[in-house]
């Protein structure tokens, strides 16, 4: 069974991003910028899949500059095969990016494709399920559990109030959340390795898709702030304040 | 120019997430028609049909929505988009399953978890979990929109609208459902209650949830919610989980208990009208959002808040 894993190159989990005076956007300049946390989570998965003898091959996809190329190294270090970099400076809404991987998907004809629920960037959660409906496959969102059977997979999905488990005919789209596993860190030995596997590069214009936007983006602002309010020094005094002050008891 | 909004229920009864949605819907100016998809979900029609700004019900009542998976219901809502120029549903686990889907298959590039219309066609949206507001013009002569549920009232009852049914589509039949664990409990939900109590990593254990967290959710009326450490911990199921990649709430009253205060979760509950912090670090960032910290140990403190709370009850009761 061959694998296609998507990755994602965002600003990194920990860094507390700043929004720019003039509102045109979030500033990214010198900034350190990492894989998508939820698509490390998909490449484990993809991984730990091959390790189990149940995939053949993983193939690393990142859409964007080429800066995206290190992000698919990551990849590779991983445990990934081999690389697709489809290269641009332009910014790729979640639609545009389901139809370049539906191109990529013609070309390469992987059985399962998995990536992360959301970017943590612009947290749209669409591209998964975008990509599944532009293919005509069945999608497993939110993923906790995945169970690879003979032409099926059985995916376990973090929903509102618990776990649902459906069942998909291959091939199909996982897209993962927090809990399904906990990603590997890449050992130096591999990646080294990492850098002798092949990562090819192509280009939204080579496929043929068209990344206008659709959204255009007004303006992006601070969020409203909420002061520190204040300290209380007993039990007693803070249920005397929610009753009489906040009114909320 | 009408407006089609995708109920979240559960066949029996429609769900609060509906009732904050069609705020939304409402605000962007034109009809709102409410699809119930479901099976044997003629209750949950009919509760829609009673919600005030509610024009249509249209009911599409079949096996195959039971669940309301992703493959069929993306079929049917599309086989009805053709009358609507904004498709709208909760951003629930169910609504963000199934509308990007709608989305691409209409060729429109989706506006996810909204928090502010602005007009029918620009809106704000969080992004950096929550750390900048966007906000964004959709393009597309047809919109699909998620709605964060938290940014929005609930509509009220005070209408009747007509039930009519529609469907069935076409089932791709590619996927089925296999089974659920969903909790089972009284307790409201998470993302509707007025009143969440959530605990971190410190608690400690799942007994500790039990023993400490749970006597004062009962005697307040309260959901219960937990930090990612506590879930990623298994002292709680994880559909607790508050913050950015779990549920975003804005009750009346948030009591954290043992939360640091991570941007992750405070992304999932900044928002509420009065936050308390519990917490033994007073330098945790989670008192700088809190309305009121109490700095000391919880296994001291909750037992004392559990007593003032029944003291207060009684008293209220006299």
């Amino acid at each position: 069974m061959k694998l296609l894993v998507c990755v994602k190159r965002v600003v990194d989990y920990n860094v507390k991003i700043r929004v720019k005076p003039d509102g045109s956007g979030v500033e990214l300049a010198n900034i350190k910028m990492s894989m998508n946390p939820f698509d490390e989570i998909a490449v484990e998965e993809a991984v730990r899949l091959k390790e189990q003898g149940k995939a053949t091959e993983i193939v690393a996809v990142s859409i964007g500059p080429s800066q995206a190329g290190e992000t698919i190294r990551t990849a590779l270090a991983m445990g990934a095969d081999r690389g697709i970099l489809v290269k641009t400076d332009s910014t790729v809404e979640p639609l545009a990016v389901a139809k370049i991987l539906a191109k990529v998907v013609e070309q390469e004809k992987p059985d399962l494709i998995i990536m992360g629920k959301q970017a943590i960037d612009d947290d749209s959660n669409q591209t998964g399920q975008m990509l599944a409906a532009l293919l005509g496959w069945p999608q497993g969102t939110f993923a906790f559990k995945v169970n690879v059977g003979e032409g099926s997979i059985d995916v376990t999905r973090e929903v509102d109030g618990g776990l649902q488990t459906v069942g998909l005919k291959l091939p199909a789209i996982v897209t993962t959340d927090l809990r399904l596993n906990e990603p590997r860190y890449a050992s130096l030995p591999n990646i080294m390795k990492a850098k002798k596997k092949p990562l090819d590069e192509t280009s939204p214009e080579t496929l043929g898709v068209d990344v206008a936007p659709r959204l255009k983006v007004v303006k992006t602002a601070e969020p409203g702030g909420r002061k520190a309010g204040v300290k209380v020094g007993s039990v007693a005094e803070l249920v005397s304040k929610l009753k009489v002050e906040a009114g909320v008891l | 120019m009408t407006t089609l909004l995708f109920a979240e229920h559960d066949n029996a009864h429609l769900k609060d997430a509906t009732h904050k949605a069609l705020s939304a819907a409402k605000a962007l100016g034109a009809p709102v028609h409410v699809l119930v998809a479901g099976s044997n979900a003629r209750a949950a029609a009919e509760a829609a049909s009673k919600l005030e700004g509610v024009e249509k019900v249209l009911l599409a009542d079949a096996p195959a929505y039971e669940h309301q998976l992703a493959e069929p219901t993306a079929a049917l809502i599309v086989s009805l988009a053709g009358s609507y120029d904004a498709l709208v549903a909760p951003a629930t686990s169910k609504g963000k399953n199934v509308m990007p889907r709608v989305a691409a298959l209409l060729d429109v590039m989706q506006v996810s978890d909204i928090i502010k219309v602005i007009s029918p066609d620009t809106f704000e949206r969080p992004i950096y979990a929550g750390n900048a507001i966007q906000t964004v013009q959709a393009t597309d002569p047809k919109k699909v929109i998620t709605v964060r549920t938290a940014a929005f009232p609930a509509a009220t009852e005070g209408g009747s609208a007509p039930i009519g049914a529609v469907g069935p589509a076409d089932d791709p039949g590619t996927s089925s459902f296999k089974g659920e664990e969903i909790a089972q409990n009284d307790r409201p939900e998470l993302t509707s209650a007025r009143i969440i109590i959530s605990g971190g990593r410190s608690l400690g254990s799942s007994e500790n949830f039990t023993k400490y967290i749970e006597p004062i959710a009962d005697q307040l009326g309260a959901a219960m919610g937990a930090s990612r450490a506590a879930v990623d911990a298994g002292y709680a199921p994880n559909d607790w989980q508050v913050g950015q990649t779990g549920k975003v709430v804005a009750p009346d009253l948030y009591i954290a208990v043992g939360i640091s205060g991570a941007i992750q979760h405070l992304a999932g509950m900044k928002d509420s009208k009065v936050i308390v912090a519990i917490n033994k670090d007073e330098e945790a960032p989670i008192f700088q959002v809190a309305d009121y910290g109490l700095v000391g140990d919880l296994f001291q403190i909750l037992p004392q808040l559990k007593e003032e709370l029944t003291n207060a009850a009684a008293e209220y009761a006299a």
